[in-house]
């Protein structure tokens, strides 16, 4: 035992005193318990409060002249930048137009931020761009603002997108955590994981499937029918994003103070998505997706809710995936597996990482 | 026709049959999976709660983070944190293991070069962009990935890729689990083998272990069914006293694969190392050949020997050597170590009995 570091505490020292709080790690961006301590514990606080319930959820309520509009904001930074299935700029409208979608919101108009690094290849740029503008034009949502700045080479790799999203919220939206109640069923709209794992592949180049594409695309037509056919009895939606299913439900048993329990059997699979995620050693579950939603309808409007979504190309394989338990304090998610077991489904702690074989 | 669902329900409903036999004659039956796929498959599909109560699978050391000795992820971390254009290449699960120096994503946060590979080869290519920087690749993991080692070290020296080297800790699988048994204390009436490293390996590597210590190995791959079929054929050999070496993975020959075991005769020698919680085990690492000692991280960077411990209060040790399970740890018990904040790396490696035991089946 020769030549130990200097700076090597020789004694046992507690972990905690040694974990690094003083800087943002890349998990605290993951979607899972780290970003939501970043956003409770750092970022409330300063704007304002917990008492402004609702400021950084994914679209808040405000009232313009007596009118209710839903107002949301979101930044994209997506490496590559042009992915199976997408690219920065169509994700950047996408996912936008889905944070006011799920709020029960027509989106009316969106606004577009480029941070742009010095040196991006103009045609890389162009390309973007024109992506945005037609899934822009596709959704019949019009990007009507937007700014530009350019960076220096250090300052990031390629570009950063932000947009914002006002939208008129729709009379018969009446959603949230509170509306939740034991028996109704969770719908969701399709297969997992699609989105990530296609820009896992691209990123890393892993030959696991050539004809995986990310589902990235605008659901607001879907959420609309929803809610014109089943009003009220669609209690809650959420487009899952980063921290995939799993952070999805697992914040839906908190915020409904219920338990919940999903069948894996019925989740939709494809089998591109499956295939991956069992090669890098994923759990679906947590993997991001960019064109899916949950929504919790009342038991009777379950069957209505599938054919509805269905009767969508971007929700063609809708299913009913579980239902809302009683209530509880641990309001613990439970699945029932593909074997018919059970474990608990728990909020991804942050970036999820391939295993090593 | 039967569902997937209802197929697997008729293999569990064999396994209580036979179980029902085994258990006649003996208290309990103790299965120990060797690999950390098969540990987050099982906890994942929720398998346990389909098994009759005396059946027991229990984790071994098969979780290439989890068996890796903490002196080594402090070699690793002094080395991305010691400045000199060093680059970490390394397969992701190493990154947020906690050490004396912290771990490597704290090394990264606080401006260390850490970057996430998915093989060795990404490394050498790694490094053939980085011209300017040391790239070092962790060689962490069994005869699985030990052959990507040797054949990224053969292509480094084939094509003088001069700042490429590897911090090894590659391992063995055989040789520990002689060393388990020879310890005496844990109780394993059968091994479920890896389907991966078996397929480099051969099933036959493992029949001197059933011979000698009369132990059914069996190898399966990873999907439940796999796993259960697994089971099955060990409640099998249990039930008519007849242990053996087979396997139910159809990939996996009884020789293996004589290039990917060449490859690793080629490049590396058995090594005495240590494990973690075992201390030194005879032959059971690997080390690269003289001649490709250039290529030694430990060696080219001058790195200092690190001192061998355990973290306080944490009993990965004895998860990983099947002598408690992660909920008889006061840590996980309390919530103290937790994926958000990981004591050991058995919470860490997405292929650790904690992790598994933490997301999949703590309430």
């Amino acid at each position: 035992m020769t030549g130990r570091l200097p700076d090597a505490k020789r004694q046992h020292v507690p972990w905690q005193r040694l974990m690094d709080t003083q800087h943002i790690q890349m998990a605290h961006g993951g979607g899972g318990q780290l970003t939501a301590e970043l956003i409770e514990e750092i970022i409330l606080p300063a704007l304002g409060g917990p008492q402004q319930a609702g400021l950084l959820a994914d679209a808040a309520a405000v009232a313009v002249d007596g009118q209710r509009a839903a107002f949301t904001t979101d930044s994209y930074v997506v490496w590559p930048l042009e992915f199976p299935g997408g690219d920065i700029g169509k994700l950047a409208v996408c996912g936008t137009i889905n944070d006011l979608a799920v709020c029960g919101a027509r989106p009316v108009a969106l606004s577009m931020g480029l941070i742009v690094q010095e040196g991006l290849e103009i045609a890389l740029l162009k390309r973007v761009l024109a992506s945005a503008g037609r899934a822009a034009a596709e959704a019949q949502v019009p990007i009507v603002t937007g700014d530009t700045k350019v960076v220096g080479r250090d300052a990031l790799d390629g570009i950063v997108i932000n947009t914002a999203g006002i939208g008129q919220l729709l009379p018969q939206a009446q959603l949230g955590f509170e509306r939740v109640l034991s028996g109704d069923r969770i719908v969701l709209s399709g297969p997992l994981g699609e989105h990530g794992l296609a820009i896992m592949s691209q990123r890393e180049s892993l030959s696991v499937s050539a004809e995986l594409a990310s589902d990235c695309a605008a659901l607001h037509h879907v959420t609309a029918a929803l809610l014109a056919s089943l009003g009220d009895e669609v209690r809650f939606m959420r487009d899952l994003t980063r921290g995939g299913l799993a952070t999805t439900v697992v914040d839906l048993a908190r915020g409904a103070g219920r338990d919940i329990e999903i069948d894996e059997e019925a989740i939709p699979v494809n089998r591109s998505a499956w295939a991956a995620a069992e090669l890098l050693g994923l759990d679906l579950l947590t993997v991001a997706n960019e064109g899916k939603l949950v929504a919790v309808v009342s038991e009777s409007s379950a069957d209505e809710a599938v054919k509805i979504m269905a009767g969508h190309d971007v929700a063609a394989q809708a299913a009913v995936i579980g239902t809302v338990g009683s209530e509880s304090a641990s309001q613990l998610v439970e699945m029932i597996t593909r074997i018919g077991g059970r474990r608990v489904v728990q909020m991804p702690y942050g970036e999820e990482l391939p295993r090593i074989c | 026709m039967l569902t997937y669902r209802k197929k697997f329900g008729r293999d569990c409903e064999k396994v209580h049959e036979l179980f029902a036999r085994v258990i006649a004659r003996r208290p309990r039956v103790q299965v120990m999976e060797i690999c950390g796929t098969h540990t987050m498959a099982i906890a994942r599909s929720g398998l346990r709660s389909l098994l009759p109560e005396g059946l027991k699978l229990i984790s071994g050391p098969g979780c290439p983070v989890c068996v890796t000795d903490q002196s080594y992820l402090d070699q690793a971390v002094h080395a991305a944190r010691r400045g000199g254009s060093v680059t970490i290449a390394t397969y992701g699960d190493m990154v947020r293991v906690p050490g004396r120096l912290g771990s490597l994503a704290e090394a990264r946060a606080s401006g260390a070069r850490v970057e996430v590979v998915y093989s060795a080869d990404q490394a050498v290519e790694l490094a053939k962009r980085q011209g300017d920087r040391q790239v070092v690749f962790l060689g962490v993991g069994f005869e699985t990935t030990a052959p990507g080692t040797a054949l990224a070290v053969r292509r480094a020296k084939q094509e003088g890729v001069k700042n490429f080297s590897v911090l090894m800790a590659h391992k063995l699988l055989l040789p520990v689990m002689r060393a388990l048994l020879a310890a005496g204390d844990v109780e394993v009436d059968a091994f479920l083998c890896p389907g991966h490293v078996s397929v480099i390996l051969g099933y036959a590597a493992f029949e001197e272990i059933a011979r000698d210590h009369v132990r059914p190995c069996v190898v399966a791959g990873f999907d439940p069914p796999q796993v259960i079929s697994g089971i099955l054929e060990i409640l099998r050999q249990l039930a008519d006293d007849k242990p053996a070496a087979t396997t139910v993975y159809p990939s996996v020959s009884a020789a293996g694969n004589a290039k990917a075991l060449e490859a690793i005769e080629d490049v590396f020698v058995p090594v005495d190392v240590a494990w973690r919680a075992m201390g030194v085990v005879p032959d059971s690492g690997l080390a690269l050949r003289e001649e490709l000692a250039e290529f030694d991280a430990q060696r080219r960077l001058g790195l200092p020997e690190m001192e061998s411990y355990e973290m306080p209060g944490c009993r990965c040790g004895d998860v990983i050597t099947g002598r408690c399970s992660p909920f008889d740890c006061s840590l996980f018990e309390a919530a103290k170590c937790t994926p958000r904040d990981p004591v050991g790396p058995c919470m860490v490696s997405t292929e650790g009995a904690c992790a598994a035991a933490y997301k999949y089946e703590r309430k």
